[in-house]
């Protein structure tokens, strides 16, 4: 059964078979799985943080700062793994339950001060970053035997590909937010949010919980993705991820949630992260072209996309369903 | 029938007070296990206070509520609804965005091993919906479905978290005849299940159609409460008017009228009023009686172009001409005082002066300003005829009482010297005096040769000015009055007494 609400989905998933198609018919070589894998391992930061973004965006919100919050999680776990000899396994712990910590107490102000989600979001940008520079102004490199474990493990597919864990865990990620945005009561309130805040209220959603919880899932997010972003560069620096929170709204439009909140799909984010990587790829395939038509390229898909967006609101309000066919069997 | 069972819901004295007025006066309602009870009255009558007083979005100032024998304060509308009294209000309360079935049971989903499960929702909601007669895919976004059907879901969740109060806060107002049926047909369900509902609207009809109560508030407190059955339309129009059906001889204008200025045929817009036929001649009051919603501001709107037509043709002396927003209504000389003056008429923070220049400038164009001098002379005649009383010209509007604000509307339109005049309840919410000036004002335009189109509720007013009267009722002319069939009594009579069988 196909859901009208579905259709900026299959259009999304349309454009990646679309995009990959033509990337492979130039280069061949795209469909190795090799390139599936490094697609999956280079996004993998930016996917875990965009799946938070879309739970702020389907909520109606926006969270602004997720690129900072990634930079200080990478300069804190450097910074203390060098520091002291804690096991990174208690340093991720830590790392997260400030990050959560950060990203509620944002919530909190956001509900209970009647701020715009904007500029809280703002705020908690410059103080994450701030808070990055204060432990270190430099990029520290992590030496730590358990990140080569962890850095060491992965699968090889046949055909050279090295599926790494990093990657594993951003489709975990994925897994678990289309779950709980699909099966859950809070991911349901968290569409009931974006779908108008006061009927929400008089519906009986329990507003202050699911704002806390919805930026305190950014902020832990943003805490993996920082983890993760540590791995994938082995080192914490505090000058890194900068408007890395324009990325992953980028992908969160990309893949067909709306921005005004109510409608959209985890799902549709993970597909707007691989066509965003897809065409970083295709950029360094070929070799002669900027990198800058990476930027390009998304500017003119986002405009795509939000004019698909506008065009299909009003077309749905266009075939309103009529009452008078069922009046008749009543 | 109703009688001998218990009622379900009991409220005795209920009074609510406001700074400065009573907006309840010990109000007694009564309820009883499946009927619909219709809540009537004017605007300001007290029927929304009572509502937010039963559902707890406002306290009581005294009175007891008693459901189903048990003594109730509900603090808050989650907590009546816990109770069992359910309110649907005009504009739907559900989220357009999620599905049928998940505004059917937000905050109550079929939980499987601590997951949602979509499925068993999506049955629940099908049965659930069938038993309302609605046959619609619960998957689908509510934002799909009309608002007929919103509104059904929207009773349907009520009833499913309530169960034994439902209110009805206008459900029909934006409603065409087909979606009222299917409303209608929901309603007879619940009355059969042993719900109590109780239906507020604005349409008579409706109220004839579907309840088998009616209580009838003015001003606070309960006029009569009546067995529908027993009674006609006219016995709950004079209740809510409230009139004296006396009828005063009063000095009938001349009906000899000048040559006619407009003339609108066919004039109408769908779904806000029924097109009619309508002559304004200069030196001519015709008069809009109808009661609140049956079209007087609709009609008014539309001839000024603040809402287009749909179809129709409209001539001014004559010639054929379009009026498709207020800017050319105000070139061909219309004028238009609304209803509502705080909102749509006054600059508050303007001055005085700058207030009654306003149309005329904006006619002007704003590139060529009106000479100082000019603007004083213009401001100082209006004040000093229409006796506008303020400190000064410079001071802001919003420091005038209501009867002050009222005039220096009407001087900001006899400015641009109109042909047409329209009056949107003039004398709403003014004191006596300013009242019976403005009247005087409307014959002393009257007799220069103006022509107006006066709307107002207050019938001994339309009475006492109109050369002619134009009754509305369900956004439609019904008839028209004129010369000495003008009296109270006969418009009260027109607003009521059309056979039910006739409404479409």
């Amino acid at each position: 059964m196909i859901r009208s609400t579905h259709l900026p989905l299959l259009i999304t998933i349309a454009t990646f078979v679309l995009a990959y198609t033509l990337c492979a018919s130039q280069y061949p070589a795209m469909l190795s799985t090799r390139v599936v894998a490094n697609l999956l391992t280079d996004n993998a930061f930016l996917g875990i943080a965009a799946v938070g973004m879309t739970f702020v965006i389907l909520s109606g919100g926006i969270d602004l700062s997720i690129g900072s919050v990634i930079a200080f999680t990478g300069v804190f776990l450097a910074v203390i793994l060098r520091d002291t000899s804690i096991h990174p396994l208690f340093a991720f712990v830590l790392v997260l339950a400030i990050t959560i910590s950060f990203g509620a107490a944002m919530g909190a102000m956001i509900h209970y001060l009647e701020m715009p989600p904007f500029i809280v979001t703002l705020a908690g940008m410059f103080l994450a970053r701030g808070a990055a520079y204060v432990l270190s102004t430099d990029s520290v490199p992590i030496t730590h035997e358990f990140y080569d474990t962890l850095q060491s493990l992965y699968w090889k597919a046949p055909g050279g590909g090295r599926f790494r864990l990093t990657g594993i865990i951003m489709l975990l990620t994925f897994l678990a937010g289309i779950i709980v945005a699909h099966r859950t009561r809070f991911g349901q309130n968290v569409y009931a949010l974006g779908g108008g805040l006061s009927t929400a209220r008089l519906m009986g959603v329990p507003l202050a919980r699911t704002t806390i919880g919805i930026y305190a899932t950014s902020g832990g997010l943003a805490g993996l993705a920082g983890i993760i972003f540590s791995l994938y560069t082995s080192a914490g620096y505090s000058l890194a991820t900068v408007g890395v929170e324009l990325d992953a709204i980028a992908a969160v439009v990309i893949g067909g949630t709306l921005l005004t909140g109510g409608t959209g799909f985890v799902a549709g984010t993970f597909f707007g992260i691989l066509i965003m990587g897809l065409i970083q790829t295709f950029i360094v395939f070929d070799g002669t072209l900027s990198s800058w038509w990476t930027k390009i390229v998304i500017g003119g898909l986002l405009f795509g996309f939000i004019l698909l967006q506008k065009g299909l609101t009003w077309a749905t309000t266009l075939r309103r369903k009529p009452a008078t066919e069922f009046a008749a069997q009543s | 029938m109703a009688s001998v069972t218990d009622p379900v819901l009991e409220c005795r004295g209920i009074s609510k007070f406001f700074p400065g007025a009573i907006a309840l006066d010990a109000v007694d309602l009564t309820l009883y296990p499946g009927e619909v009870h219709a809540l009537l009255g004017e605007n300001g009558a007290g029927k929304s206070t009572l509502i937010k007083c039963l559902t707890g979005a406002y306290r009581r100032d005294a009175g007891t509520i008693v459901l189903n024998n048990q003594e109730i304060s509900p603090n808050s509308t989650q907590d009546s609804q816990k109770l069992g009294i359910g309110t649907v209000y005009q504009e739907v309360n559900l989220l357009p965005n999620l599905t049928v079935a998940e505004n059917l049971f937000l905050g109550r989903q079929p939980m499987w091993h601590g997951f949602i499960s979509q499925r068993k929702m999506m049955k629940m909601a099908r049965d659930l919906l069938a038993e309302f007669g609605l046959s619609v895919n619960p998957a689908e976004p509510l934002s799909a479905y009309s608002v007929a059907v919103q509104q059904v879901v929207a009773i349907a969740r009520a009833v499913e978290l309530s169960g034994k109060v439902l209110i009805l806060d206008e459900p029909t107002a934006s409603l065409d005849r087909d979606e009222v049926e299917l409303v209608f047909s929901v309603i007879e369900k619940l009355k059969a299940r042993g719900l109590a509902i109780v239906f507020i609207t604005h349409f008579l009809d409706q109220v004839f159609e579907i309840s088998d109560r009616a209580t009838v508030l003015r001003n606070g407190r309960v006029v009569g409460t009546r067995r529908l059955a027993d009674a006609s339309q006219t016995d709950i129009v004079t209740l809510m008017l409230g009139r004296q059906l006396e009828d005063r001889i009063h000095d009938r204008a001349p009906s000899v009228t000048g040559d006619k200025l407009i003339e609108l045929t066919n004039f109408g817009k769908r779904g806000m009023i029924t097109p009619f036929d309508l002559t304004i001649r200069k030196g001519e009051v015709v008069g809009l009686a109808g009661l609140l919603g049956s079209g007087r501001t609709e009609t008014a709107e539309l001839i000024f172009g603040a809402v287009q037509a749909d179809q129709g043709d409209a001539r001014l002396e004559g010639k054929k001409i379009s009026i498709r927003n207020p800017r050319e209504a105000v070139a061909h000389r219309f004028a238009l005082c609304p209803e509502d003056r705080k909102s749509d008429g006054i600059v508050g923070d303007l001055s005085v002066r700058e207030n009654i220049i306003l149309a005329l400038q904006a006619r002007q164009g704003w590139f060529r300003p009106l000479p100082k001098a000019k603007v004083n002379e213009l401001a100082e005649a209006y004040v000093k005829a229409l006796d506008i009383r303020l400190a000064s010209l410079d001071m802001p509007i919003r420091l005038l009482s209501g009867g002050n604000q009222q005039k220096a509307l009407l001087a900001r339109w006899l400015a641009t010297n109109p042909a047409l005049l329209i009056l949107d309840e003039p004398t709403r919410g003014i004191d006596v005096g300013a009242h019976a000036e403005i009247i005087a004002l409307i014959e002393k335009l009257r007799e220069d040769g103006m022509a107006l189109l006066v709307a107002s509720s207050e019938l001994e007013e339309l009475v006492a000015y109109s050369t002619r009267v134009i009754v509305l009722r369900d956004r439609r002319q019904v008839c028209e009055l004129a010369g000495d069939e003008i009296t109270t009594s006969n418009i009260v009579a027109a607003i009521a007494d059309e056979p039910m069988a006739e409404a479409v």
